[in-house]
């Protein structure tokens, strides 16, 4: 059935009880979804939804200082790694993977972003059509019925810091403030999902059964146009249908998540662009709007980018990026690595672990949100100084509620990245067998992490 | 009071949208001769039609056309695409994401309920009077909703949608018991369909049964090529009474918005758009390095930019090549105090706080190169960027692909900044470009961006760096230069500044790269562009009249619509 049809006939059941007064519906006693240690349970009894999420940096990491030394389980944690050590056991680590370029003009930043969400290196950055990147590909599974398919963010102050990919030259952008982002989530829209009473608001009622207007217009608008317009178009109308979806939601008495809780409110943030502490503070502000939307069931995808592809980050009064150090600092002798470069990488790494907690740190049924969670964290590239396409880096972190196994090392060598993307397709229950394209198509799921 | 014509709309209302009625005086720039229809050159080249999405800036535009100045889109729109340097080509490319369109809901009822829910507001704007004011009155809904989707869609609402959004403000009215609310609710979703977000071409049949785009669409394309806004009145009651089916009726027409004032804003868009003046948006600088950097640096940079070329290319008709070398400009208390200019007194400052000035002669400030608009955008947070500079000037100014850096190469033969031993930019570059693979690029960048190392990361004249004599000499294409202000003539001498201009022109007007087959008419329009001094005014003719401008020819499939898309 379509969720044309499914919307309609919410409608008809809405409109129905609109005509009389304004009505209250009660809601069980909240106290029925708590197990004995007081963490949550669904409504219905079934597990919580699984939840989904990308977390992106730029410029890679340091080949050596990174790496696993020991292969399985009980890995060593060393170096660049060394912030995640309190994840180790509930995260797989893939190490020797890499891009195939097989010739086309790569953009060196640009297109590794665009290939590790996408499986794809574009043919030409701005020229090429892309396709849908994992986050999509997943949302389109799995947050079909929330209030929100996705959401994006971006902690570097620009929308278009983006890497999330509809397909064609269809690029969600993101949103750069944390206060926007409290207000979209949390703010007029959100129904409490664990508040005694609903009520539905007559005003939503009607702004979302306006929206046919909208979708009916759908023959005419594309009478003349040419397939690849019409594609474009009816992307529009998908998301006229995500925000009826939206609407709808707000409709209908939300199904209880015990975890769920408001987050401070978010009244100021200041963003200067990537200047390294805005950055962070951005990214902590998104953790925890993140974990609560997910913990409140408003979404089950989200795609956070902490810096851009080819990462400006920079600490205030230097007169260099992280990426200018990276191509421009001597190797230090001793070190055997750039000292002012591989600092930034401390940070990006610590700050994923930071986000990472946010996420741990709502308990829910016999573990924690991150539990039902896959985070799939990865860099565009693996040596920045070199634009090097080896080794990238790449983590899942979170088991998706046990749909994979964790606490690995995988070693992958001079496999394509795309493995990573198939594989946590398969466990999220999508029906592929192979992902990517030209030399980066793989129809080799990383088995090791299989449940 | 001035009246909207086109056919069914009432009397009164929609006093802003009107503005554009009245034809401007003629402007006190002299110089600008006719030219001719379209040349014999002219190439007629069945592009089909086209989707292209509104910009931020047309958005923007369009909301002040209607219903005024004072109101104004709320809240982050969804970013514009940049593809092919332009973002018009872009928008001929993207949609509308989930996200994105959340945000044009947003944005949509906060205009309705700035025009329709304050009752001074709403007395400018409403053409009649509800009989009740907490009842559904279908016939005002009609008149109000006939006559705003007339100017939103850009074409008269046909009888089913008119039908269909009078529903919505009728039912929303007799359920809230607010005639205006469900008002509002109808123009909120009015801006969110398809018709009003996307410019869509429309095609019809001349009498010999050849496609052609219907008047509507050629109406849309004149406005937002020339204005970068809705058509308004008189080009939408030329498009209903046919004129612009003939070549006479587009010239009449062209020739009228040329000499609007709305031109300024179109041609702002325009180099706004080539010039990649919207980094500035989110552009920051270190502020321990660049105290002076600020947001409003940052917004009024960009609007010297813009105010120097209208000025010089439509308020005073000049040549185009003027804009690397003049000495012209306008600057305000914030810019001055930036490029270290004494602030003049009130008397001085027009009613926006802006005062022309004009760098001295023998000053290295050249045209818009040497302007915080360019070399700010082109810099990195915390220092300069001759590489950055030189490949803006190759790719914005010349139309000249710069391929980028290899895969696979280290480059840390640049050391930092601090080195004692490269104390300035050219020591550093010269460093990197003894790398073969780097070399070869570089030189065709770096020279301009070398020339432009007299000005610092936020255009602070600057003879040394690290306290050595910064050497601001080289040569491009052939032509030496000693500093910034002669490769501004550098760049006032060369062919492919003015070739540049023609193609991203052009490519403007239409949403898309120009194809083989027109080049003839290319061709033939950078000629006549140089014989006639450079002008942009007839350059904008030109295109605006031609048949490839217009042209247009139904898309191989059209007759077939796709699957519906997938629901989620």
């Amino acid at each position: 059935m379509s969720v044309t049809n499914r919307l309609a006939t919410r409608r008809r059941f809405l409109q129905g009880m609109l005509q009389g007064t304004a009505i209250t519906v009660g809601l069980p006693f909240l106290e029925c979804f708590l197990n004995g240690n007081g963490t949550a349970l669904a409504a219905t009894g079934k597990e919580l939804p699984v939840c989904f999420g990308t977390w992106f940096w730029g410029c890679g990491l340091n080949p050596g200082r990174w790496e696993p030394k020991t292969v399985g389980a009980n890995y060593d944690i060393h170096d660049e790694l060394e912030p995640l050590a309190a994840f180790r056991d509930r995260m797989n680590v893939f190490s020797g993977l890499r891009l195939f370029a097989d010739g086309k003009p790569f953009n060196p930043h640009g297109s590794g972003a665009i290939a590790v969400m996408t499986g794809d290196v574009p043919s030409a950055i701005g020229t090429s059509n892309y396709l849908p990147s994992l986050d999509n590909l997943i949302a389109d599974r799995v947050g079909a019925g929330r209030r929100f398919r996705s959401l994006e963010m971006t902690a570097t102050g620009d929308p278009k810091d983006c890497y999330s990919y509809r397909g064609g030259r269809v690029v969600n952008s993101a949103e750069p403030s944390p206060v926007a982002m409290y207000e979209r989530l949390f703010g007029a829209g959100f129904v409490d999902p664990n508040a005694a009473d609903f009520k539905p608001d007559t005003k939503v009622m009607l702004r979302h059964s306006a929206l046919s207007a909208v979708t009916e217009q759908r023959q005419s608008l594309m009478r003349d146009l040419g397939a690849s317009d019409k594609r474009r178009l009816d992307e529009y109308l998908t998301s006229v249908r995500q925000l009826e979806q939206q609407l709808a939601v707000q409709l209908e008495k939300p199904a209880p998540m015990a975890a769920c809780t408001m987050p401070p409110k978010i009244t100021n943030a200041k963003s200067d662009g990537l200047e390294l502490e805005s950055v962070k503070t951005n990214n902590q502000l998104f953790a925890k709007l993140a974990a609560h939307a997910l913990a409140c069931g408003q979404t089950q995808v989200f795609n956070v980018v902490f810096t851009n592809a080819i990462s400006g980050l920079r600490k205030a009064g230097e007169p260099s990026t992280h990426h200018l150090l990276t191509h421009e600092e001597s190797v230090d002798e001793k070190l055997g690595y750039q000292k002012k470069a591989t600092w930034f990488l401390g940070e990006v790494i610590s700050s994923l672990a930071v986000f990472l907690k946010e996420l741990d740190s709502i308990r829910e049924v016999d573990g924690t949100l991150l539990d039902r969670t896959l985070v799939y964290a990865s860099s565009e590239g693996g040596l920045a100084r070199t634009h090097s396409l080896e080794n990238i880096p790449v983590f899942t972190i979170g088991s998706a509620n046990g749909r994979v196994k964790t606490g690995l090392h995988v070693p992958c060598s001079g496999d394509s990245i795309t493995r990573v993307g198939l594989t946590i397709q398969q466990a999220m229950g999508l029906p592929v067998a192979k992902w990517g394209t030209d030399s980066n198509e793989t129809s080799r799921p990383i088995r090791e992490i299989m449940v | 009071m001035n009246t909207v014509t086109v056919k069914g709309m009432s009397k009164r209302g929609f006093v802003f949208a009107l503005a554009g009625l009245a034809v401007a005086a003629l402007l006190g720039y002299g110089g600008w001769r006719m030219w001719g229809g379209p040349s014999a050159e002219d190439a007629v080249v069945n592009i089909p039609p086209a989707a292209r999405r509104l910009t931020k800036l047309q958005y923007t535009n369009v909301v002040s056309d209607i219903f005024g100045p004072d109101v104004r889109p709320g809240g982050r729109m969804e970013p514009d695409l940049r593809q092919e340097h332009l973002i018009a080509i872009g928008a001929s490319k993207t949609s509308i994401t989930a996200s994105g369109l959340e945000q044009y809901d947003a944005a949509a009822r906060g205009i309705a309920q700035q025009v329709l829910g304050q009752e001074d507001y709403r007395a400018q704007v409403m053409p009649c009077e509800p009989k009740s004011e907490t009842a559904a009155d279908p016939d005002c809904a009609s008149t109000f909703l006939s006559r705003a989707g007339t100017l939103l869609y850009r074409r008269p609402l046909t009888s089913q949608e008119l039908e269909q959004f009078t529903q919505i403000a009728s039912k929303a009215a007799t359920e809230t018991g607010d005639f205006y609310g469900g008002l509002q609710l109808a123009l909120s979703t009015l801006m969110i369909s398809g018709p009003f977000l996307f410019i869509v071409d429309n095609v019809d049949q001349q009498s010999d049964g050849e496609p052609r785009l219907d008047s509507y669409s050629i109406a849309s394309r004149l406005s937002f090529f020339l204005w970068n806004s809705v058509p308004d009145a008189e080009l939408l009651r030329a498009a209903e009474a046919g004129e612009l089916h003939t070549q006479k009726g587009v010239e009449g027409q062209v020739d009228r918005m040329l000499e609007s004032p709305k031109l300024r804003q179109g041609m702002r868009a325009f180099f706004s758009d080539m010039l990649e003046l919207d980094l500035f948006d989110t552009l920051t600088k270190d502020a321990a390095i660049y105290p002076a950097f600020s947001f409003d640096v940052a917004r009024d940079a960009r609007e010297q930019t813009l105010r120097t070329l209208v000025n010089l290319l439509i308020d005073r008709d000049g040549d185009y090549r003027d804009i690397f070398t003049a000495k012209e400009t306008f600057l305000n208390r914030v810019l001055a105090s930036a490029y270290g200019i004494p602030v003049p007194t009130d008397a001085l400052l027009d009613g926006n706080g802006w005062f022309r000035y004009e760098f001295p002669s023998d000053s290295e400030h050249s045209g818009i190169l040497t302007q915080i608009g360019f070399v700010s955008a082109h810099s990195h947070p915390g220092r300069t960027s001759p590489t950055l500079r030189g490949k803006a000037v190759r790719e914005l100014l010349m139309c000249q692909s710069v391929p980028d850096p290899p895969a696979g190469v280290d480059f840390t033969l640049i050391q930092d900044t601090k080195n004692p031993e490269f104390k300035t930019a050219r020591d550093r570059l010269d460093a990197h470009n003894s790398v073969p693979s780097c070399a070869g690029c570089h030189k065709i960048m770096d020279p301009m961006g070398l020339a432009l190392e007299a000005f610092d990361g936020v255009a602070r004249h600057r003879t040394t760096e690290n306290g050595a004599v910064i050497d601001t000499s080289g040569e491009l294409d052939g032509v030496a230069f000693k500093n910034a202000a002669e490769l501004g003539q550098a760049m006032r001498q060369n062919a492919a500044a003015a070739t540049c201009l023609v193609n991203r022109l052009y490519s403007y007007s239409l949403g898309r790269t120009p194809g083989p087959q027109e080049r003839p008419f290319l061709t033939d329009a950078k000629q006549r562009f140089v014989e006639d001094g450079y002008r942009l005014r007839g350059l904008l003719r030109a295109i605006a009249t031609s048949k490839a401008f217009l042209s247009v020819k139904p898309a191989p499939n059209s007759d077939t619509i796709v699957a519906n898309a997938d629901i989620h």
